[in-house]
């Protein structure tokens, strides 16, 4: 049993690494005020430029092409969310289908039609000498790959930058009135692009954790999702990087379920845990997204700039 | 919302297809065979009229009817793919539920059970909306990749094939198939139940209180509540169910009339080109006869550029990001011009 509940464990910390990510950068986009739905094509753009980068220069150039494209595509969705003030909702749509369709046409014009059963070397886990022999905890979460501990610091960074720093208190600002803000002399416009920017780098980063330290290829529309679940993952979490760090677990542990379900040896149809993640989603924010209060200009096209 | 008129539209289509075939050769693929293929898959000759454009026409007016009737009501159903699989699951069920009934029983019940699982399924979304205040996009969204996994799990467990070989369902009795018009092409009666919901909706969201309560709730839901003393939640719920019904009669008008089984990956994705459809139509159900008609058409040729000039026809999706884009910076630079 041991042995099933270490495996349980460290899965769900992987799995909940790449939600993570997506979810901590769309923290700070949803706290200057944008929804961006165009997160699952930022973390799809993230998986295709991986593949990229990985081909060309290793897991460092793949994490750095996973970053770019991501960083591209939220420019995008930028231009017409924040930049054209159009509605937020339809134009994320449009640029997650925008990236479906480019990373499948150009992954399928490169590789070929079936992806010739494409690899990649993933990374494999750093385990950290003493800290991995705590019991039980230990190696589920300090024998993981690299960017797992790089989500472990940047929670508390996006927290210390959030609440800590004037910058911060400015994106905050922006997200409950824009007017007010900028009559206190801030920039809303620029304060947003930045935001997305890094909401892109995050939600690519994810997408680059699939493909180099899960998967090991990259598989049309294998975000599956994901980036929707990181959108949830933020009102689970209240709005607040450590609240969203702790929704994320709680989705890493549904993600799981399915190994540990069936390390036991459960005659349920497999289906019912590949939905189970979903239906988790659903369940949860019925139960938390009444009682949380967004950012007052949460997603208005109109909000004065 | 979006309001623009036609002008705007044709330049966008015109625009888009210039796109297209830019991307086609920046792709290395021949631009000449494959707009060729485009063209002749699509409107070519009848037969691909008919049993390409039109037969694909089918289920994206009834979706893109669905999105219109959801998003004039300020609800963003971004689930109507999930609505027609389970739609499309049901209508099988029922069909072969009722493999002894004759046609008058079997045909009726079997669309009726798509449409009605099709509103349940949108109905959840509603329900998180209006009680728990969960936003529809993502519960809609949540839906579509549950519908899929449900789908995997019936053709694969309880509704499989005898030989349990292949994960689909045995095909349905030809009392619950809808009869072909005319013996040119593939097209069924299904086509004439899209034109005929099309016209009821766009008359029935002109001329009834029904629908300018929906119109109103969508327009501004504080002023419909206060001014025009309409119970928002209830519209809104309704506009769920109805938006809900007929991409889930999409479901099973397509088991009915094309596949005659139910297996996974039954759509390729009719119920996102339906955003599209919906938009391009200005909303406007009466619209949607054309655009449906034109994504038949884009959906009908890019199999055919994918046959014959093997152009991965996934280039769709770029059409469609492409042309809501396009429209909703039209409408901005519109917007940017009036106001002083």
């Amino acid at each position: 049993m041991s042995v099933e509940l270490t495996a349980f464990l460290e899965a769900t910390v992987r799995t909940a690494t790449p939600l993570a990510l997506a979810a901590l950068g769309e923290v700070v986009v949803e706290r200057a005020g944008i929804i961006n739905i165009s997160l699952e094509g930022i973390v799809l753009c993230g998986a295709f430029g991986a593949l990229l980068g990985a081909t060309h220069g290793g897991a460092v150039g793949g994490f750095a092409g996973a970053m770019a494209l991501g960083l591209v595509a939220a420019m995008v969705f930028a231009v017409f969310a924040v930049w054209m003030r159009v509605d937020q909702i339809i134009s994320g749509t449009a640029v997650t289908l925008l990236a479906i369709g480019l990373t499948g046409t150009f992954y399928r014009t490169l590789y070929g039609e079936t992806g010739a059963a494409l690899t990649i070397q993933t990374m494999g886990p750093v385990r950290i000498p003493a800290l991995a022999d705590v019991p039980v905890v230990g190696s589920a979460l300090f024998n993981q790959p690299l960017v797992t501990y790089v989500t472990y610091a940047l929670i508390p960074a996006v927290w210390w930058w959030m609440y800590r720093t004037h910058a911060g208190l400015a994106l905050r600002a922006i997200g409950e009135s824009p007017a007010a803000a900028e009559a206190a002399g801030i920039r809303p416009m620029r304060m947003r692009f930045a935001a997305l920017a890094f909401g892109g780098m995050l939600g690519g980063l994810a997408g680059g954790t699939l493909v180099i330290s899960q998967v090991g290829t990259f598989a049309e529309g294998m975000s599956a999702g994901r980036g929707f679940i990181a959108i949830a993952i933020v009102v689970l979490g209240r709005w607040h990087p450590l609240g969203v760090a702790l929704a994320a677990l709680v989705f890493g542990t549904a993600s799981a379920l399915q190994f540990l379900l069936q390390a036991l040896g459960l005659a349920l149809p497999y289906q019912l845990f590949l939905a189970l993640p979903y239906v988790v989603t659903l369940a949860a924010l019925a139960g938390v997204a009444g009682r949380v209060r967004a950012p007052a200009s949460l997603a208005k096209a109109d909000s004065t700039l | 919302m979006i309001r623009i008129r036609w002008a705007a539209p044709a330049l966008v289509v015109v625009l888009v297809v210039g796109g297209t075939a830019l991307l086609i050769a920046m792709t290395g693929h021949d631009v000449g065979r494959a707009l060729g293929a485009l063209f002749n898959g699509s409107v070519g000759s009848w037969y691909a009229f008919g049993s390409g454009t039109l037969l694909r026409a089918t289920p994206l007016m009834l979706t893109g009817l669905a999105v219109a009737i959801a998003f004039r009501a300020g609800v963003f159903n971004i689930g109507a793919e999930g609505q027609f699989v389970v739609g499309a699951a049901a209508g099988a069920a029922a069909a072969l539920a009722l493999s002894s009934a004759p046609r008058a029983i079997a045909l009726p019940a079997a669309l009726i059970a798509g449409a009605v699982a099709g509103s349940v399924w949108a109905a959840i979304a509603g329900v998180l909306r209006v009680r728990f205040h969960v936003l529809e996009v993502i519960s809609t969204i949540m839906l579509n990749f549950v519908s899929i996994h449900l789908v995997s799990y019936l053709v694969r467990g309880p509704l499989q094939e005898p030989t349990h070989v292949f994960p689909q369902t045995p095909s349905i009795p030809v009392a619950a198939q809808l009869p072909r018009l005319g013996s040119v092409t593939r097209l069924h009666a299904g086509f004439l139940v899209a034109l005929i919901a099309c016209v009821a909706v766009w008359w029935i969201l002109r001329n009834t209180a029904a629908g300018f309560r929906l119109r109103a709730v969508g327009a501004s839901p504080t002023a419909a509540q206060s001014a025009g003393r309409i119970d928002v939640a209830r519209v809104t719920m309704r506009a769920f169910l109805i938006s809900g019904a007929f991409a889930g009669l999409a479901g099973s008008i397509e088991v009915s009339g094309v596949t005659y089984a139910l297996y996974e990956n039954i759509s390729p994705g009719y119920g996102y080109t339906a955003i599209a459809v919906a938009l391009l139509a200005r909303l406007d159900p009466a619209a949607i006869l054309l655009t449906g008609t034109l994504f038949g058409m884009l959906e009908a040729g890019a199999a055919a550029m994918q046959r014959d000039a093997g152009v991965p026809s996934v280039v769709v999706s770029v059409v469609e990001a492409a042309i809501i884009l396009a429209l909703i910076a039209i409408h901005h630079t519109r917007q940017m011009r009036r106001s002083p």
